[in-house]
């Protein structure tokens, strides 16, 4: 293999790992918000040990997830530095709030979450409890407008003199944060977090209740964690269904990816596994139209004419006018002639949209692993539904007091918690294989994206970071089911 | 002014007395700290060197739009430019 599949691996490793602990972040501080929020409201101190347990498994969470997101920032330098460099303009102000962001909140909000107890007045301390998740949450929104950027790059125009992608004014930045890509992921993404805190909150309380320990607790704790968890699905239902508007809009092959779409139509079908398929749905889902038209594999090689009536070039034409902006960006970086060099910006400016495809071999180059998409999909939908099937009759036997004799149920939650990993994991997959070869859709391939370094160097790198995640992962897992094992009223309530 | 030592002196106990009564989560803050060290003692040190570390900025522009250019492209269209 060489060095750009061992950077993807690499990278794509870094950021699976990344997002094993940012979902439940996400979805655990909304449960023990509410709980506190239950327990200022009611002044009842049994919401206040029920939000401190979960706090504790947040903590837990939290300090093995915490600066896994650096290295992906490691690698960018090390391993993408000619994407880093692209793309340096765009993404220092989104990644630098980010980062203020997250330090200063949690600085501050974090250390009175865990430290402040008997420090601060009940109501200081759920505003803390609160901010913690709304910062957590605020700089996933950063950095998905860095992500959703690179699937629609909106805002910014190319410089030949920098070769960076910029953003020229105010308007440019509002519309890169304003990017309809990065809002429909940020609420995907946050909602599915709330989906993987309330699965894991009623899969951790189904498992007391089938020890027989901690009932009230359990079932309490069961049912917040069961509406957030609700919640969640609808809202990621919701947030799916634009992004799978944008997909049709922005990125047309990766749709057609996903649903192994070799030839479009009008009122096209939604396969649901290979053989099965719902007529009409296709297009419905991508264009909210019966018979909209959605294009295949072929359709976008070949080109055709979008449900605007617009003429998409094929992918052979999109090749040769991104080699007139490659050529016309050679000619302007070399020459001292102003009137060659107006001319070649002019080129370059007339092509920019497709500059990326000048360095494509063949227009098969822009098909991603259909295969890899295409079951990724199946199993975030299918997980999705199954999860958000659970919570439901979760709800149900807590509303009809039988969780006592549907044991099934409550064996079912807890193996719905690596099940929703694996849901999550699945979307990002579509999300980032889907797009390949693109690092930046249109405008920058992988291949192009890389550092020049040997395959040997990332290789060993990767071991080493296989060993560490593992090393982590398997340390948090120990402590996570050590503290579950001791349930919510072994330790002192007040100290951490 | 005596408003913000107020804060800072709060927040300056908030750590000393939230670290030192800690109780499960001691193992956390040493799990925290043993990966900060490994990540920017040893990772960032030895394994992940920035690549274009060193270099001005027209250095790296030169860098990236070397590569940018790098492929072989459509002798016509250099014509076109340049004629």
């Amino acid at each position: 293999m060489d060095v750009v599949i061992w950077s993807r691996i690499q990278f794509a490793m870094t950021a699976a790992y990344h997002w094993l602990f940012v979902p439940l972040t996400l979805g655990l501080a909304l449960v023990m918000a509410v709980m506190e929020t239950l327990y200022v409201v009611k002044k009842d101190e049994f919401w206040k040990k029920a939000a401190q347990f979960w706090i504790k498994l947040f903590a837990i969470n939290f300090a093995v997830g915490i600066a896994t997101g650096i290295i992906l920032e490691f690698e960018f330098g090390t391993n993408w530095s000619n994407y880093s460099w692209f793309v340096g303009d765009m993404f220092g102000a989104p990644l630098a709030i980010e980062g203020i962001l997250a330090f200063f909140m949690e600085a501050t909000f974090f250390a009175v979450m865990f430290f402040g107890w008997n420090k601060v007045s009940p109501k200081f301390h759920l505003a803390s409890t609160w901010l913690t998740g709304i910062g957590a949450t605020i700089s996933a929104y950063w950095i998905l407008v860095a992500n959703g950027w690179m699937q629609n790059p909106v805002g910014t125009t190319f410089n030949p003199d920098t070769v960076r992608s910029e953003m020229a004014s105010a308007a440019a930045f509002w519309e890169v944060i304003t990017n309809p890509v990065a809002v429909s992921k940020f609420c995907h993404s946050v909602t599915s977090g709330w989906v993987t805190g309330g699965i894991f909150v009623v899969g951790v309380s189904a498992w007391y209740l089938l020890k027989n320990r901690h009932v009230e607790f359990a079932k309490k704790s069961m049912l917040i964690g069961a509406i957030v968890g609700l919640v969640g699905s609808g809202a990621v239902m919701l947030s799916g269904d634009s992004s799978g508007v944008h997909a049709a809009e922005f990125q047309p092959m990766k749709l057609a990816a996903a649903e192994g779409l070799e030839d479009g139509g009008n009122g096209a079908a939604f396969t649901i596994v290979p053989g099965i398929k719902i007529p009409k749905m296709l297009s419905i889902l991508a264009t909210h139209d019966i018979n909209g038209f959605v294009p295949g594999i072929n359709d976008i090689l070949n080109g055709y004419t979008d449900n605007d009536g617009n003429e998409v070039p094929s992918v052979a034409e999109k090749m040769a006018m991104g080699r007139e902006a490659l050529e016309a960006l050679a000619v302007y970086r070399t020459t001292d002639d102003d009137f060659v060099k107006d001319d070649a910006r002019s080129i370059l400016m007339d092509n920019e949209k497709y500059m990326g495809y000048g360095h494509l071999e063949k227009p098969e180059d822009v098909i991603p692993p259909v295969g890899v998409v295409f079951w990724a999909f199946r199993f975030m939908i299918g997980l999705g539904m199954l999860i958000a099937l659970v919570l439901l009759l979760s709800l149900i036997a807590i509303w009809k007091d039988k969780l006592g004799s549907w044991k099934w149920l409550l064996w079912a939650t807890i193996i719905c918690i690596p099940l929703v990993y694996i849901c999550g994991q699945s979307g990002w997959v579509v999300a980032e294989v889907g797009r390949q070869p693109w690092t930046i859709q249109g405008l920058l391939p992988v291949n192009v994206a890389i550092s020049s370094l040997s395959a040997g160097a990332v290789k060993t790198t990767f071991f080493v970071f296989l060993a560490v995640f593992a090393l982590f992962l398997a340390i948090e897992i120990r402590i996570m089911i050590r503290a579950i094992g001791k349930g919510p009223e072994v330790e002192p309530s007040e100290n951490i | 002014m005596a408003k913000t030592g107020g804060i800072l002196s709060f927040f300056v106990s908030l750590y000393r007395d939230g670290f030192r009564n800690m109780t499960w989560g001691k193992p956390l803050v040493w799990l925290i700290v043993l990966k900060l060290i490994i990540l920017f003692a040893i990772l960032r040190v030895f394994f992940f060197k920035p690549a274009m570390r060193g270099l001005t900025d027209e250095e790296k522009s030169a860098v990236v739009g070397e590569r940018l250019t790098q492929p072989p492209h459509n002798p016509d269209t250099l014509k076109l430019i340049t004629e």
